[in-house]
């Protein structure tokens, strides 16, 4: 048992000794090898994070949103269409929600402005009062007691005094609201008494949403119903693996890796050839030399592997993926800030070990064997 | 079995016990930090209590676009509203996928 553990014990010894002979490029590979972890568990970190962050959050909004649809359009829904739904079965609350979207032409930032529903007491509006979001409340500089004056494109002009600020924990769903008192945002937009910008339904049963769509789409054949599982389902498809600029970035990272990987399985260097030859002439049997060109390898990736993660989840938990923010922002001003709460989940880990570590295992792998299997005699020639 | 060699240097074994050992020290102190740290569960339930007294249905994080704001209340060809030709100019919608749901009318052509 000892013996077998000192045997490893000196394999390694001359592992490291054999990669501190070649101390610039082993360090490089390590460079190169953990900016692709890093770039990559970052992706993968911060996608998963906020996926968890958004499906926590909306998991308490609406089960459905009736939307009124005009020739694929959405249209505002009346009062009548509201009344039409009452008494809908299945459905325990029913309340038309107004809001519209502001755009700042001064900050060159877009606001989405909204009435609290009827029965949220905690949001309660007075006529010139406002709650605004923790991105709105940034971008112009606002707190509890200051000014805020609202113009329309047409000109409408809407002041209020901001009476609370939404917390800053809730940034993600909130950042960019600015809540007003019904009759205000009426008179802002110019909104007819009857109009409401869509219909929030809550289902009794969750089960039954679907059911309840179908008999609230028979009232309302106008209206297109949006369930909360879509709503999930475009948040669940945020930095997915398949789309956009995620799979590009991806794709770029890989691409550089493979071209590493490829490299090394193409062949060892003739230095390299020299040296298993020698160990081969001098008594090694094959087996200690694909051990010791093995533990090389996992060295090199281990050590890469490990700075790339800790390096990931510095950014993406301790620095909100500051790297990131340029590319998510677009070209929107207001960028909710907001904290993202770290889980260890074992099956990303491994899913980004199997992408950078496996491959270069196997690439190194190949090579090795067929070298160390040959006649030490042709290999040195 | 010592932690060096014959020359008085330390062993590749040890310097890799060392070096990797301290690595996996740093990685699960980060971890306990940051795990430890946060009260995600209250500051979740507190969002989640917002997004329902608002009764709000999506995210707000990308702003530029009424189709970028509400994703899932947007119609499928609102990048193109603005002219029949207009191409997809915000950089999020390389981030975010087409609504889905949407109220289904068809074309029917038949030979009378």
């Amino acid at each position: 048992m000892r013996a077998t553990f000192e045997r490893r014990r000196h394999l390694l010894d001359f592992a490291v000794r054999s990669l501190a002979r070649r101390p610039t490029k082993n360090l490089g590979l390590v460079a190169v090898y953990a900016l692709v972890v890093f770039v990559v568990g970052s992706v993968m970190l911060y996608g998963a994070a906020i996926r968890r962050e958004a499906a926590a959050m909306l998991a308490s909004g609406p089960e459905l949103t009736a939307q009124a649809m005009t020739m694929g359009r959405h249209e505002m829904s009346r009062s009548a269409d509201v009344a039409a739904l009452k008494g809908l079965r299945g459905a325990r609350r029913i309340e038309p929600r107004l809001w519209g979207y502001l755009w700042d032409s001064a900050g060159a930032a877009n606001y989405t402005v909204m009435v609290p529903t009827a029965s949220d007491t905690a949001h309660a509006l007075a006529k010139g009062e406002a709650i605004v979001g923790e991105g709105v409340a940034r971008a112009r500089k606002l707190a509890p007691g200051k000014m805020l004056f609202l113009v329309s494109p047409s000109g409408k002009f809407l002041k209020t005094r901001v009476k609370a600020i939404l917390s800053a924990e809730s940034a993600l769903v909130s950042s960019d609201l600015v809540l007003v008192e019904e009759g205000d945002f009426r008179a802002f937009f110019e909104l007819p008494a009857d109009a409401w910008t869509d219909i929030a339904i809550t289902v009794t049963n969750p089960r039954e949403v679907t059911t309840v769509a179908e008999k609230a789409g028979l009232k309302l054949p106008g209206h297109r119903f949006v369930s909360r599982a879509d709503m999930s389902r475009s948040a669940e498809a945020l930095f997915s693996w398949r789309e956009g600029l995620t799979l590009a970035l991806l794709a770029g990272a890989l691409l550089a890796f493979a071209i590493l990987a490829f490299d090394k399985a193409s062949g060892l260097s003739a230095e390299e050839k020299r040296e298993i030859g020698i160990l081969k002439a001098i008594g090694w049997e094959s087996r200690d030399v694909i051990a010791v060109k093995l533990a090389e390898g996992g060295l090199i990736s281990g050590l890469a592997f490990l700075l790339g993660v800790i390096g990931a989840w510095t950014h993406v938990f301790f620095f909100s993926a500051g790297l990131f923010e340029p590319v998510l922002k677009g070209w929107a001003t207001l960028y909710p800030r907001f904290p993202l709460a770290p889980t260890l989940d074992a099956l990303e880990m491994a899913t980004l070990a199997m992408l950078t570590v496996l491959p270069y295992m196997a690439a190194i792998l190949v090579p090795v064997w067929r070298t160390a299997s040959a006649d030490p005699d042709a290999v040195m020639r | 079995m010592t932690a060096r060699a014959p020359s008085g240097r330390l062993r590749g074994s040890t310097v890799t016990a060392i070096v990797f050992g301290g690595l996996l020290l740093l990685a699960a102190g980060l971890g306990a930090v940051s795990l430890i740290g946060a009260d995600t569960a209250g500051r979740r339930d507190r969002a989640a209590a917002l997004v329902a007294e608002l009764a709000l249905s999506d995210l707000a994080l990308f702003t530029e676009a009424r189709y970028t704001r509400n994703p899932a209340l947007a119609d499928l060809h609102t990048p193109f509203q603005d002219g029949p030709a207009s191409l997809e100019h915000f950089p999020t919608a390389s981030l975010i996928v087409a609504p889905r749901g949407l109220p289904a009318g068809r074309l029917e052509a038949r030979e009378e």
